[in-house]
């Protein structure tokens, strides 16, 4: 995977030194173990900083709302994808977008990894592709990445891009694989254990808000969270306020989230709120045929009206 | 003030279970995959051998969401309309294990809630309340950097009791009045043998030697606040924020609060809850004039806040201990110590 870092470099300093693009989105070299920082590179020397490993899975299309200029972003399929519904919903235009694109060969989950470690503190991980090395103050073990993937990109079927402008290598096999076994779990849940279960997912939350941030479906210039005259809801921890929230961002993504993963990846006490995206992701698939971001010429089902949607719901 | 050393075994439950008879313990607890700060329901619950927890302990004083008042408006109640003081308990606690560095937060947190001219009352009231019994660090996290922060892995700063693990038992050095008082109620202690006492001085050093060095706050305060307020420096370093509430919200000197009324039928609660200048809605005015309406604002907001400002206004050390959770939990990994490194070096344009 890092031979995508070298690719990644080289076409960002053609693209800067030709003034095709004034700045191009990758990551850089995280500070700590399994993390990457966005980066924005402006000049071709900086370009030399960008990255790409198992740890990038912060969505980068959420940088581009509203960004003028010209603009090149390294994207892996779901960020492509999430690059596609900011066109269809005209965040950002395509002439000012250049598309590198990554064959995506899925993130690595470390918490998983953590969990496997006893609490014993990572000083140093090294992504080898198929392998991770991780290594402490007395200790080195090497983990199979594919046992310890995020679990969006686990169940991920479009790992290549939907949209590029240059594919920075092969594209890779997709998988065949059915994405919603836990979801149909829920399904068959009676109301009650559904609440239990729910109650408990969010339990922990702490209403900062990283899920909604780290997520580019989430761009609307006043949040209905932060709405304040009037204001719609409550800004305590209280259960109801805290479902609210949750269960309002969900439906508000629904039909548009590409499961990358990013809100998940981005909460600091690890509450699996793809629960609810997917359960809506299943809903859309199987009322309209329809996969978020990955048909650009084509209005998404739910922001327009067609004579023969389905109306199930009128028995 | 005197050590004395205690079994583990004669620590949890027994000593535990005593401080439980006669005050409310908040003690480290395992919930899911963190540890957090927990009322103790029983003596068991309690695990010392956690590292640190994901949120900071300063719920225990600063609630999240706090019931300052509440009211009525109902149209036949003569008191309508008038602030009451909701209930709120001020009973005796003890703090149990809480880390050097949170103690010493407390106490930089002291200087924004208790001035010698207004005080608040909940903060100051739950502090007097409390009695802080640290537990030293051995094992620093890879992100912990409190020793740069004029803390350490057995600072005292803030402490009433400092517990020391010494495999077999932890020897206890007593630091306050209020620390002797707390204990009198425990039982089990004995004098601590040369051998355990002899050890302690390499035990700390041997922490501190973990704990790898960073930026230097001093550098940053002889800076020209305007010369740092204008660097190039905040334009890099913004990027990648995403604007939200993480670093603030796990911190334990990020103090910020809001109030706001909420209402119900004829009745209502006046609530402060934790705020975070990373949110754009912390500084939009009634005007709809928002003086922070820029990313780069508020992310300059928060270092300078804590690393200059801070300095300057109380002539002290940063308002940072150097946990470390802000560095571990940013989801886009922005770290402190890098923009503080940043911050220390006039020359310093370079990359993190």
């Amino acid at each position: 995977m890092q031979v995508y870092s070298e690719k990644i470099r080289e076409a960002a300093k053609r693209l800067l030194s030709e003034k095709r693009v004034d700045a191009v989105i990758g990551f850089r070299r995280g500070t700590v173990p399994f993390m990457n920082e966005p980066f924005l590179a402006k000049t071709p020397e900086q370009a030399d900083q960008f990255v790409w490993d198992g740890n990038c899975g912060i969505n980068l299309a959420n940088y581009l709302p509203k960004m003028t200029g010209n603009i090149a972003i390294a994207a892996k399929g779901c960020d492509s994808r999430s690059i596609v519904i900011h066109l269809l919903e005209n965040q950002i235009k395509r002439e000012q977008l250049y598309v590198l694109g990554i064959p995506c060969q899925a993130m690595t989950d470390k918490a998983k990894i953590q969990e496997k470690l006893n609490g014993r503190q990572i000083l140093q991980a090294e992504d080898m592709g198929g392998t991770v090395r991780v290594s402490g103050r007395d200790f080195e073990q090497t983990f199979e990445r594919a046992d310890f993937l995020q679990q969006n990109c686990a169940i991920c079927t479009h790992r290549n891009p939907v949209i590029y402008d240059e594919l920075l290598g092969e594209p890779v096999k997709e998988q065949e694989i059915d994405r919603y076994e836990d979801i149909r779990k829920i399904e068959s849940m009676l109301s009650e254990e559904k609440r239990l279960y729910f109650d408990d997912l969010i339990k922990p939350c702490i209403r900062c808000y990283a899920c909604r941030n780290a997520c580019p479906a989430c761009y609307c210039p006043t949040c209905f969270v932060d709405e304040s005259k009037p204001q719609w809801m409550g800004k305590t921890t209280d259960p109801t306020d805290t479902r609210t929230f949750h269960f309002l961002r969900a439906f508000h993504v629904a039909g548009r989230c590409t499961d990358c993963g990013s809100c998940e990846r981005s909460c600091p006490v690890g509450i699996k709120m793809r629960m609810f995206t997917k359960k809506l992701e299943k809903e859309v698939k199987e009322l309209y045929g329809y996969e978020a971001g990955v048909i650009q010429d084509q209005r998404p089902p739910l922001d327009t009206y067609r004579p023969d949607d389905p109306e199930p719901f009128l028995g | 003030m005197s050590d004395i050393y205690i079994e583990k075994g004669n620590f949890i439950p027994g000593v535990i279970e005593r401080l439980m008879g006669r005050y409310r313990v908040h003690g480290p607890v395992k919930n899911g995959r963190f540890h957090e700060f927990s009322l103790l329901k029983n003596a068991a619950e309690a695990d010392l051998g956690f590292q640190n927890t994901r949120l900071s302990p300063k719920e225990i004083f600063h609630p999240q969401a706090e019931r300052m008042f509440e009211f009525s408006l109902a149209k036949d109640d003569p008191q309508a309309g008038i602030l009451k003081e909701a209930d709120k308990d001020f009973s005796p606690r003890v703090v149990l294990g809480i880390r050097p560095c949170d103690a010493k937060a407390f106490q930089l947190d002291d200087a924004n809630f208790i001035t010698e001219t207004i005080k608040d009352p909940w903060w100051a009231r739950r502090r007097e309340a409390a009695t802080m019994i640290g537990l030293a660090c051995d094992s620093p996290c890879p992100t912990c950097f409190c020793t740069s922060m004029g803390s350490g892995p057995y600072d005292t700063a803030g402490l009433d009791v400092l517990l020391v693990d010494t495999g077999d038992g932890y020897v206890a050095e007593v630091l306050s009045e209020r620390g002797e008082n707390t204990l009198l109620v425990t039982s089990g202690w004995s004098s601590v043998s040369s051998s355990v006492r002899a050890s302690l001085a390499d035990k700390k050093k041997a922490a501190e030697r973990s704990i790898a060095g960073t930026f230097d706050p001093a550098a940053i305060a002889k800076r020209e606040m305007l010369e740092l307020y204008n660097s190039p420096i905040w334009e890099e370093v913004q990027f990648a924020c995403i604007n939200c509430g993480t670093c603030t919200f796990v911190c334990p000197t990020c103090w910020c609060f809001d109030i706001q009324e909420e209402v119900y039928e004829d009745k209502g609660e006046r609530l402060r809850m934790w705020d975070s200048c990373m949110f754009p809605l912390f500084t939009l005015h009634g005007s709809g004039h928002n003086p922070r309406n820029q990313k780069t604002q508020r992310v300059r907001q928060r270092f300078m806040h804590k690393l200059k400002y801070y300095q300057d206004k109380y002539n002290s050390g940063p308002a940072c201990v150097g946990c470390g959770r802000c560095v571990q939990a940013c989801p886009v990994n922005i770290d402190i110590r890098q923009v503080g490194r940043q911050m220390a070096s006039p020359d310093c344009a370079c990359p993190a």
